[in-house]
């Protein structure tokens, strides 16, 4: 017999969504939030697109009523890390860090993705030092300094906007000639004399890894290849999310991208494991679209568990299937 | 829920609070969602090393001096181990509380 019913690894919209729907179906739900509780509203400021909230609201505000609702239902809330997960076997098991074993018959798969970095090294040595994922985390340290926001995306725009609050000049260095944003960030961003644009370039080398501190990059123009460098204090990165799913790997099916297939609803290709969120989505990567997957997550786990098949398909023949 | 088991530290009184034994150090912010899940983590850590080491908070909005000119802090949250005065680990970011307990071990 398992310890619990369901389980919901993961603590931003999708994963509370499920826990408050598991919760009010008396499910009793475990839901463990991971090292970034919270999810990824929680580097956010203002979140003007959650419907309900004419005058928008805090993204970390959110995160907090959202978490204390699905308590209100019976949902119990572990902190810390899930260190690895046996799906192979049933009840499922799923290790944590500082905590017993749990077993459960279905799990919620709700661990969303985080920030990409770069890929040079320099960048990741020097997080923290002045290169950082997170705008509305680091920003206050660039007041009056010069900096610069890589990407072209809606994320990318966002930030280099917000930090126009801060920075003297924010660079904007992108790979293409044109941006991937939406129309209204693009206006929002090209009209900003703070910002200008690098196009047809990326960062080759963020300097400077010996004094431990950021004091320019070396960019490289992909149409000519030249290398020129640029002096700055600060470097943000937004070129966009990968899927957190190291612990499923080579348990369930995953895509070329590392996103988790989902089909008919919230299914995963293991019977009794549902997905939601951005762990399985990387179109929408709403708010909004996550909570509501996290309600089809938590449906689609009631009925599972109402008819739990006598043959469920063994998981062991089914992956040696898909990664042979 | 700050707890009474955690120094606030200032830039004032932060010489005079670090010159002796093991100090923690967590530098945060109000607006920095981040620091909110260590909070917790941090306080944990003063309950279980309470007499043996000093885990002390240090609003970087309130303390303009310290936290950027002497340790550069550029993001939040930072954690900085210290052993009488002087600077011996630096933690960016999230991370587990025994990666943090991990580092004031070494010192004691």
């Amino acid at each position: 017999m398992a310890d619990r019913q369901v389980v919901i690894i993961g603590s931003g919209p999708a994963g509370l969504t499920a826990a408050l729907y598991t919760a009010r179906a008396n499910l009793k739900p475990l839901l463990i939030e991971g090292l970034e509780a919270g999810g990824q509203l929680m580097l956010t400021t203002m979140v003007e697109n959650w419907p309900g909230f004419r005058d928008g609201i805090m993204g970390p505000e959110l995160m907090s009523v959202m978490r204390e609702q699905a308590q209100r239902f019976g949902a119990e809330i572990l902190g810390g890390d899930v260190t690895s997960v046996n799906l192979r076997r049933r009840p499922f098991t799923i290790t944590l860090a500082d905590s017993p074993v749990v077993t459960t018959d279905s799990l919620i798969i709700a661990t969303g993705a985080s920030a990409r970095w770069l890929d040079i090294g320099s960048d990741r040595r020097l997080s923290g030092h002045g290169v950082s994922t997170c705008a509305t985390c680091d920003g206050y340290f660039f007041r009056g300094k010069p900096i610069a926001v890589v990407g072209g995306g809606d994320s990318a725009m966002e930030e280099a906007i917000y930090l126009t609050r801060f920075a003297s000049k924010v660079s904007v260095i992108h790979r293409r000639d044109s941006l991937r944003a939406s129309k209204i960030m693009q206006d929002k961003a090209f009209a900003n004399p703070k910002i200008e644009f690098v196009w047809d370039s990326e960062i080759a080398e963020v300097k400077d890894v010996a004094k431990g501190e950021v004091t320019g990059v070396v960019v490289r123009n992909l149409k000519t290849g030249k290398l020129s460098e640029v002096a700055l204090d600060g470097v943000f990165i937004a070129i966009g999310h990968t899927p957190n799913t190291a612990l499923f790997k080579g348990q369930i099916e995953l895509d070329a991208n590392g996103y988790i297939v989902t089909h008919d609803g919230s299914h995963t290709n293991v019977p009794g494991v549902f997905a939601a969120g951005d762990v399985q989505d990387h179109v929408y990567r709403q708010a909004v679209t996550a909570a509501g997957s996290g309600c089809m997550a938590a449906i689609d786990a009631e009925h599972y568990l109402d008819n739990v098949p006598e043959d469920v398909t063994k998981p062991e023949e089914t992956i040696a299937r898909q990664n042979p | 829920m700050a707890s009474d088991k955690i120094k606030t530290l200032t830039d004032s009184n932060f010489e005079e609070e670090t010159k002796t034994g093991v100090v923690l150090v967590d530098f945060w912010a109000e607006w920095c969602g981040p620091c909110r899940r260590i909070a917790p983590i941090v306080e944990q850590l003063a309950t279980d090393y309470e007499g043996r080491a000093t885990i002390g908070k240090m609003n970087v909005d309130e303390n303009p001096n310290i936290p950027t000119s002497r340790f550069q802090v550029r993001g939040i949250p930072t954690l900085v181990v210290l052993k009488n005065g002087k600077l011996e680990e630096t933690l960016v970011g999230l991370a587990p509380k025994e990666e943090i307990a991990r580092l004031i071990e070494k010192h004691l």
